[in-house]
């Protein structure tokens, strides 16, 4: 129902936030304000801040293969990578560099997430981490190599879908490495008796999980 | 019941018993200057913090709840920040006028609460024509709205200035004329005598000026007038924050900045207190068998509700332009009061001849006849519209 | 004082100009003996950078005469971050989280013209559940961002802040389904050339129904609280009144140009991604003021609904991006484009010129929110200053956007 008397849109402005006044009392969704260093929402799975490096086990493991991918792509280029000059064996038991320095600032990075899209290693994920604040404004916003790195079970734990899809991805690819290892150490037996020397690269390339990912890998090598 | 009613007033009377009885009037008018301003400095602080937290509420958040419990400190913590913070001067302005505005703009405040009734007996002084004496202090607000403006020698706090004036000019004219019912009707220009008038109790209900038509539209022309007096939503154009920053505050900072804050705060009430005397009864109780809850709960219960219905219209409301402002000050409001006066009129000289429901209906069919015609006629092309869709 | 208006605009005016003004150059004023600005009546006021109801970091450079205005120079460049020459060296991926932050409020809706732009370029087709994806969160950028410009105008018209925070509450509701999608609730960085970025999570659509659903009753909600009030009607019926004519010669699009009663709406016309598919109404203004430009915003939020829940409904299973289309070092072949899409704020437009390499050889923005700003000095004229802040908020601009 309407009344339609001079002043009865003020009127109806009137009731209309007196029910929110009442409302904010008895109906809690109202409030949508959460008291914040108190109460902290749980954040959805596909929260994304800062990047972060994934290592199994220890900073050892770190996957990161300094393949500066996620430098050239960065928007921001805020990522700076020295790689290191001892290569070390990843997961795959393949020889393989690590990055010696590996830095983000954080005052540039815009979270984008680029770098994890395009990293093919599973190495930079996004992080959830969002209480950055620093009393000053340039050493400590930029992250290191050690500050950087998070394991795996930090991943599992922010990220728990991506993680298991990314682990299956790598245990399918360890698994055919291994196949391939067990056949090319079958080939090498073979080999013994009739030498064919450009078989173990081309193993290695199509060892890696996915097409996409062989791609890259590719790419990086060549 | 009588002792608790009364326990302010002998309160007063045992202290000052302990005076020279050729003291006894200056301490008297010490004492009352201490309690008005403990009670409504007191009242100054809770009504900021309730502001924002009804505010709050009002906007589906709670509002201020940090310092102390339930956030109640916070006027406190407003306070120390006010008071630590550099007191900024522009080099241009005029140094003594800028410093003078914020004092010009709250002591004259103060005294307007001489002459409230805030319970039996309890009026700082008694004059006879106390109403008067309220609005000549009351309007003493302008001259220190211009000077901050003027003095602060920046271009928004001019044009705040230059609003302020004209806003608070115009509507003194309905403030006051809307009250000349109610001292019509009771005969006094003293504000205890027209409580005492308010005082009587028809089936159990309180005679208070608002439960009659020419009161009720008084009231609420009367409480229309009090927002713009008091440069509050939605008719706080001289500050207008999002057009002209903070209009004749843009150069004030720390204290003087909080004194004019206080002096805003203490306009509403002293005004908020008047509208309670006048139409709302003053200190009488609304029923008769309350007649036991001492009188000054009743006024403050009162001044209470109305402060919150102008939070509610600051919550609410957006503002008037400033030429509309003035159109409705004069084509509106001022009408209607005139209005109102003559209905006042009519109340008075019918009470003989025709039944109170009667009276009463055409009384109140009179007012609300014109307040539809004018607002009508002034508000002619705007409506709600329709429209059109393309496919 | 209509000689010193005449005065004023052939330039010969010279009084209460500061010499240090821009406005000096602009009427070809000189230093007046009169230092202190204040001069023949006249007031130049300088609103902005830092004004409360400005939007951002813009400039109205105003000349009043009391509280009317008779000249009126919106300064702008305050926020300009490069976007365009930026786009020169990022790869074509790189450049879509710069678009998040063009207008900073509807993301999504930039990533699609960018992304549109590119896929025009180089040919890639967005799959089908991609683009019903697209379709909802640009409709739902658009319900928020709509709902916003309402509650900022009424800020700006003196509400203190009560529309404004009804409309956060909503927006918030939409913002928590685009973190939930997209990892961040701004800057979302969602679409990718030939579809979106990652697949909805599970519950989403149904989250995003029970959004859509509830949103009508918050709309009822705003406009029992302010539409019919009779302080907004008269503070925006027949005030910046923007004509036809001028409205489509200045190039204004959006629901500005509607509100002045254009049928033009990109929707509609060019019927991009999968609009044609959607049953809705285009709201149309007849008089082209404030009033119209918020109801049409109004209006067109409840049109988004319609198409919300037609596109929630029908939205199939199926791959979310194009397999064959190359996101990371994707080298489009020379050529030019320019794509368009109907962004909450008008028609937002990009100008690909690309020279067969990794990034753009050159970027260009067509924003609505700038295009549509130049004409506020027509609109403001003969209105006073409280009148310029709402004609200013009833544009809709974002300066990110504005600037770039």
């Amino acid at each position: 129902m309407k009344f339609n008397f001079q002043g009865a849109g003020i009127v109806r402005g009137f009731v209309e936030t007196a029910r929110n006044f009442l409302g904010s009392y008895y109906d809690p969704e109202r409030l949508t304000t959460v008291e914040y260093p108190e109460r902290k929402l749980a954040l959805p799975e596909n929260v994304r801040t800062v990047p972060f490096l994934v290592y199994d086990h220890d900073m050892s493991g770190l996957r990161c293969t300094a393949c500066k991918i996620c430098e050239q792509e960065c928007p921001a280029a805020c990522i700076k990578i020295i790689k290191d000059t001892v290569k070390k064996s990843d997961y795959l038991g393949k020889s393989q560099f690590q990055p010696q320095v590996f830095d983000i600032d954080i005052a540039v990075c815009m979270s984008c997430g680029i770098c994890a899209e395009v990293c093919p290693f599973d190495s930079i994920k996004m992080d959830q981490v969002y209480e950055l604040a620093t009393q000053d404004r340039f050493a400590p916003l930029i992250l290191h190599k050690e500050q950087l790195g998070k394991s795996n079970a930090y991943f599992h734990a922010i990220h728990p879908t991506d993680a298991v899809e990314t682990d299956s991805l790598r245990d399918e690819a360890k698994r055919k490495a291994e196949t391939k290892a067990a056949a090319d150490a079958a080939a090498k037996a073979a080999a013994a008796v009739k030498p064919k020397p450009e078989i173990s690269t081309t193993a290695n390339s199509q060892s890696v999980g996915t097409s996409a990912t062989a791609n890259v890998e590719k790419a990086v090598a060549t | 019941m009588n002792s608790l009613d009364q326990i302010f007033v002998t309160l007063k009377q045992w202290l000052l018993s302990y005076v020279p009885t050729d003291f006894q009037p200056v301490g008297s008018a010490l004492l009352s200057i201490v309690a008005i301003i403990a009670v409504f400095g007191t009242a100054f602080a809770l009504t900021t913090i309730l502001e924002r937290k009804g505010l709050g509420r009002i906007q589906n958040r709670p509002g201020p709840n940090r310092v102390g419990p339930c956030g109640f400190l916070q006027p406190m913590a407003d306070a120390v920040k006010m008071l630590t913070k550099e007191d900024i001067v522009p080099y241009a302005a005029d140094k003594v006028l800028h410093y003078l505005a914020p004092i010009v703009l709250t002591v004259p405040i103060w005294l307007a609460f001489a002459v409230l009734p805030f319970g039996r007996n309890m009026s700082a002084i008694e004059l006879d024509a106390s109403i008067v004496f309220f609005f000549a202090v009351g309007s003493a607000s302008e001259l220190a709205v211009f000077m901050a403006g003027w003095s602060s020698h920046n271009k928004y706090s001019l044009i705040g200035a230059m609003r302020g004036i004209a806003q608070m000019i115009s509507y003194e004219v309905p403030l006051v004329l809307s009250t000349v019912p109610v001292l019509m009707l009771s005969g006094t220009l003293n504000l205890n005598e027209i409580v005492n008038a308010q005082s009587g109790f028809s089936f159990g209900v309180g005679q208070w000026n608002v439960f009659t038509p020419w009161g009720a539209a008084g009231f609420l022309l009367f409480m229309i007038a009090a927002t713009a007096e008091s440069n509050r939503a939605p008719f706080d154009l001289p500050e207008g924050e999002s057009e002209i920053i903070a209009g004749f505050l843009t150069e004030y900072s720390g204290f003087k900045y909080a004194l004019f804050f206080l002096g805003e705060y203490l306009g509403l009430f002293a005004v908020t207190g008047l509208a309670v005397t006048l139409f709302l009864g003053g200190w009488n109780a609304p029923l008769a068998f309350l007649n036991v809850v001492p009188s000054w709960l009743w006024f403050f219960a009162k001044f209470g509700a109305l402060i919150a219905v102008f939070i509610w219209a600051r919550g609410t409301v957006p503002r008037l332009r400033f030429d509309q402002l003035l159109n409705f000050a004069w084509k509106f409001i001022v009408p209607l009061t005139l209005v109102n006066i003559a209905v006042a009129g009519i109340w008075y000289f019918s009470s003989d001849h025709l039944a109170y429901a009667v009276r009463w209906l055409i009384c109140a069919g009179i007012f609300l006849g014109f307040y539809e015609l004018l607002g009508r006629f002034l508000s002619l092309k705007r409506a709600p519209r329709t429209y059109r869709y393309a496919e | 004082m209509s000689t010193l208006r005449k005065e004023i605009s052939n330039g010969s005016f010279c009084g209460g100009i500061d010499v240090d003004s821009p406005l000096r150059h602009f009427s070809g004023a000189t230093r007046t003996t009169n230092t202190n600005g204040f001069a023949h009546d006249l007031l130049e006021i300088s609103m902005g950078p830092h004004h409360p109801s400005t939007h951002g970091v813009f400039r109205m450079d105003v000349i009043v005469d009391g509280e009317e205005i008779v000249q009126l120079k919106p300064v702008f460049g305050y926020l300009h971050r490069n976007h365009e020459k930026l786009a020169e060296k990022n790869s074509y991926l790189g450049i879509i989280p710069y678009t998040d932050r063009l207008d900073y409020i509807c993301s999504m809706t930039n990533n699609w013209a960018y992304v549109l732009a590119v896929e025009k370029l180089s040919g890639f087709q967005a799959t089908e559940r991609a683009e019903y994806i697209r379709v909802i969160v640009s409709e739902l950028t658009r319900l928020f961002n709509h709902a916003c410009l309402v509650g900022f105008l009424l800020q700006d018209m003196g509400a203190l802040g009560t529309p404004l925070m009804y409309a956060f509450r909503e927006r918030e509701k939409i913002l928590d389904l685009f973190e939930s999608l997209t990892g961040s609730r701004m800057m979302c960085n969602y679409m990718r050339f030939g579809g979106v970025r990652c697949d909805l999570p599970e519950g989403w659509l149904d989250e995003a129904k029970k959004v859509v659903s509830d949103y009508p009753g918050f709309i009822d909600q705003f406009e029992a609280l302010i539409t019919g009030n009779e302080i907004l009607l008269a503070r925006s019926q027949g005030v910046g009144v923007l004509s036809r004519e001028l409205a489509i010669s200045a190039g204004v699009t959006g629901p500005m140009l509607r509100a002045s009663g254009v049928n033009y709406d990109i929707r509609k016309t060019d019927k991009y991604g999968i609009y044609s598919r959607f049953n809705f109404r285009v709201p149309l203004g007849d008089h082209g003021d404030v009033f119209d430009r918020y109801m049409i915003r109004v209006l067109e939020m409840r049109e988004s609904l319609k198409i919300l829940e037609q596109a929630l409904n029908q939205i199939p299973a199926g791959p979310i991006i194009d397999p064959k289309a190359k996101n990371r070092g994707l080298r489009p072949k020379a050529g030019e484009v320019y794509s368009r899409i109907e962004s909450p704020k008008g028609e937002l437009g990009f100008h690909i010129i690309s020279d067969g390499s990794a990034s753009p050889y050159r970027l260009h923005i067509r924003p609505p929110s700038l295009i549509n700003l130049t004409i506020l000095e027509d609109m403001c004229l003969g209105q006073t200053i409280a009148d310029a802040v709402i004609i200013l908020g009833s544009v809709d601009i974002v300066l990110g956007e504005v600037d770039r």
